[in-house]
């Protein structure tokens, strides 16, 4: 992966883009790509890039063109496919001068359109400018892997793969946090695309393609997930057929990107079903050295050291473990928020960016993930309880029914089912209503919200009218009501968690922070529709989740990693945060002070937040609650300081590999002529 | 200082309350967001330790737990059950 950046002009009186702010923007994001970088430039647009080298090492400097030079692309990702469109796109007449799959994109647009987006099998930001038709084209991947960012500014339209590179572009642009970013993170956990924590800022919907022409924009969808509608919908064959054919198409895709790259590739292996599958499947991929990397605890309750070995015994990875104590993560935690550019709410990050640290010390620049694998094969307990609940909720009085939820939570020191009577209270909202949108969710989102009553007094009454749950739930798809439980239930982890947090936060800003690339088979297009379009019940079966994956993974991993129950990855939490060793920012920024200029939170609150974390430490005595309430509070004044408060020096871009100005071409422009410089 | 200030100070202090004019004696605390579903453990032990009692498995339920005025009643109740000579120590669950 790589970062891109640039500016189109919105209106036609503006003076031209300057070459030092896309310069400045691809300083921003220098850790993306320390490899090359490179600009394009004329009247009304400039492109920047930075670049990760990991296919066409000699030939794939950015930014590209056509071959009449005009369209013009910056690019961040991989597709997969590119070989095979590469074939069709020569037999339609066009030519290439590289091997880089980014060529690929520029003659897919000439050729198809926007309609080239929903051919590529891949994960991807592109920019593309048409310097003739005036029109700039931004386009991200369907499950959104990669990140893009827009603000409008002036008269013109910033775009970059992370928000600080927009604020080193802009500087005069408003880095105010947004009360209905803050809103959704203190619900769902994470922003969810279009919205973002700055108000000045929007971010580009995974599976979306944004037209600028002549100062005007529109969005239009070029994927969305979709589910059976009725029970002749979908894949119609037998649960071994089914398991049959997600080997298959998993196999495929680690295969295709294992093989599609011109440097090696690792898997990380968190010992569970997913990371164990795809680390496997990659060994054989690979058919020789192979790398494997984990994160090991010192809590028990986290570790998953004894499972990682068992497959990496099994399938003989080269294999580096990275033990990770509280106070490493208190250490990374500041860089991690500046990365990860929002509040988090755990610190479950912190550990990624310190492997892909080790990742990239050892030489390697990619790396398979298994993520994806609990949204589209049901994997998360979220869908277990839901199911409970909706079991449950046809017959009330059933004791029996009831204590199905005690099964949910055996991996948690402190369950919320401990209570039987209270457990009931809590997980019996609702239950008169099972199929109303956001069922499944109100049980993650309203303990969420309700750390909302930390938010100063403004906030909380901005946060309270902006109703983002009613929000977020008026923009289901029409057919939603049309789709099985479980599948609504999907759609809603994927619409809120997976871009926002997932790929985000625990991906791309903790891999690329470190300049890798994360690879996630789980998303591969052909394996996503396939995984949709199975019934439930081969996806969930009784209580058993990602039964079908099991089924398919049976052949190539141990019946103890098959078999064994799922351990979501978790990190410690406030605990980090707290104690003899724990770093003096953390205090400087809780005091009334820092809590007050924030203007987020209420510092009266927050001490009282702070003296029982501290207090709670003591007896490990801290509810879900407050670990995600600590973390929140943190990681918001980590943001403020760094991104709101904070205005770094602006820097000039590294020396530009390749350098397209073609202001020079316009008449009477005072500007120097076309130059080029580099291969 | 009453057993209903008790709880509230608890309440207001435990589960970071910015406005406590805002929680009343009568607030729901669960669904009311203030505690979550492993919030109530702090709840019962703050009841078990403060006022030397002990809650057994079927007393945690939401109509004895779940405001400041049900937590007090629930208390009182317990007190009067021990003064008229029934159990202070509930049966093991």
């Amino acid at each position: 992966m790589c970062g891109i950046a640039g500016v189109v002009l919105l209106r036609e009186a503006l003076p031209p883009p300057r070459l030092e702010d896309v310069g400045a923007m691809i300083q921003a994001l220098g850790h993306r790509g320390p490899d090359a970088c490179g600009a394009y430039r004329d009247r009304r647009a400039a492109l920047g890039h930075t670049r990760l080298s990991i296919v066409d090492l000699a030939g794939g400097q950015q930014p590209l063109a056509n071959e009449d030079e005009t369209l013009w692309i910056v690019f961040n990702g991989e597709i997969f496919n590119h070989l095979e469109l590469r074939g069709e796109l020569e037999a339609l007449g066009h030519r290439f001068r590289t091997r880089s799959d980014t060529e690929v994109v520029v003659h897919a647009y000439e050729a198809w359109g926007d309609a080239a987006f929903a051919r590529f099998n891949g994960q991807f930001a592109a920019a593309l400018w048409d310097s003739t038709a005036e029109t700039l084209v931004l386009a991200r991947d369907a499950a959104g892997v990669c990140p893009l960012y827009l603000a409008e500014h002036e008269g013109r339209l910033w775009f970059a793969s992370e928000v600080k590179a927009l604020f080193a572009g802009a500087p005069g642009l408003s880095r105010a946090l947004d009360p209905v970013g803050l809103a959704e993170t203190f619900t769902f956990w994470t922003v969810v695309p279009p919205q973002a924590v700055f108000q000045a800022v929007t971010e580009l919907e995974p599976g979306h393609v944004r037209r600028i022409s002549r100062g005007l924009g529109t969005d239009r969808a070029f994927w969305t997930p979709r589910y059976p509608a009725g029970p002749g919908e979908g894949f119609q064959g037998s649960l071994d057929e089914a398991a049959e054919r997600v080997g298959a198409a998993l196999g495929e895709a680690v295969r295709r990107r294992v093989l599609q790259a011109d440097v090696p590739v690792g898997s990380y292996l968190s010992g569970g079903l997913d990371s164990s599958l795809v680390a496997a499947l990659g060994c054989q991929a690979r058919g020789g050295r192979f790398r494997t990397y984990s994160i090991r605890f010192e809590e028990p309750e986290y570790d998953e050291t004894r499972y990682q070995r068992a497959v990496v015994e099994l399938i003989g990875s080269e294999h580096q473990e990275l033990l990770v104590r509280r106070e490493d993560i208190a250490e990374a935690f500041p860089a991690v928020v500046e990365h990860a550019e929002r509040p988090l709410l755990r610190t479950a990050p912190a550990p990624l960016f310190l492997l892909s640290r080790l990742v990239r010390d050892s030489g390697v620049k990619a790396v398979l993930t298994g993520e994806g694998a609990d949204e589209m094969f049901a994997g998360y307990d979220l869908f277990r309880e839901a199911k409970v609940r909706r079991f449950w909720g046809r017959r009330p009085a059933s004791a029996l029914r009831l204590r199905l939820l005690e099964r949910l939570y055996p991996y948690l020191a402190r369950s919320p089912v401990a209570q039987r009577a209270l457990a009931r209270e809590f997980f019996g909202r609702d239950r008169e209503r099972p199929h109303a949108p956001g069922f499944a969710h109100q049980t993650r989102w309203r303990p969420t919200a309700a750390l909302q009553r930390l938010f100063s007094p403004d906030l909380r009454e901005l946060a309270r009218t902006a109703q983002v749950t009613a929000r977020l739930l008026g923009t289901l798809p029409a057919e939603f009501g049309s789709w099985v439980p479980l599948a609504q239930d999907q759609y809603l982890e994927i619409r809120t968690l997976l871009a926002g947090y997932l790929l985000s936060s625990q991906g791309d800003r903790m891999l690329m922070a470190h300049a890798v690339e994360g690879r996630f088979p789980f998303l591969d297009p052909e394996l996503v529709e396939l995984a949709n379009a199975l019934p439930a019940r081969y996806k969930l079966r009784a209580l058993r989740e990602k039964h079908v994956l099991k089924r398919a993974a049976a052949s190539h991993l141990p019946p103890e990693i098959v078999r064994r129950t799922k351990q979501p990855y978790r990190a410690p939490d406030a605990l980090s945060f707290v104690g003899p060793r724990a770093p003096a920012w953390v205090g400087e920024l809780l005091g009334e002070r820092a809590v007050a200029r924030a203007g987020v939170f209420d510092p009266r609150a927050v001490a009282r937040l702070w003296r029982k974390c501290r207090a709670g430490s003591a007896a490990a005595q801290l509810s879900h609650s407050d670990n995600m309430a600590l973390v929140g509070v943190l990681s918001t004044a980590l943001l403020h300081e760094q991104l709101v408060r904070r205005r770094p020096e602006r820097r000039a871009a590294p020396e530009l590999g390749t350098l397209v100005d073609r202001l020079g071409e316009w008449p009477g422009s005072e500007a120097p002529l076309q130059r080029r410089c580099g291969p | 200082m009453t057993v209903e200030q008790r709880l509230r100070q608890f309440v207001i202090e435990n589960f970071y309350v910015s406005e406590p004019a805002e929680l009343h004696d009568d607030t729901l605390l669960v669904s009311g967001g203030y505690v979550d579903s492993t919030g109530m453990l702090e709840v019962i032990g703050f009841l078990e330790q403060e006022f030397d009692v002990r809650i057994a498995d079927q007393e945690m339920t939401p109509e004895n737990l779940d405001s400041i005025s049900r937590m007090a009643a629930f208390l009182a109740r317990k007190r009067r059950e021990a003064a008229a000579g029934g159990p202070t120590v509930a049966a093991a669950p």
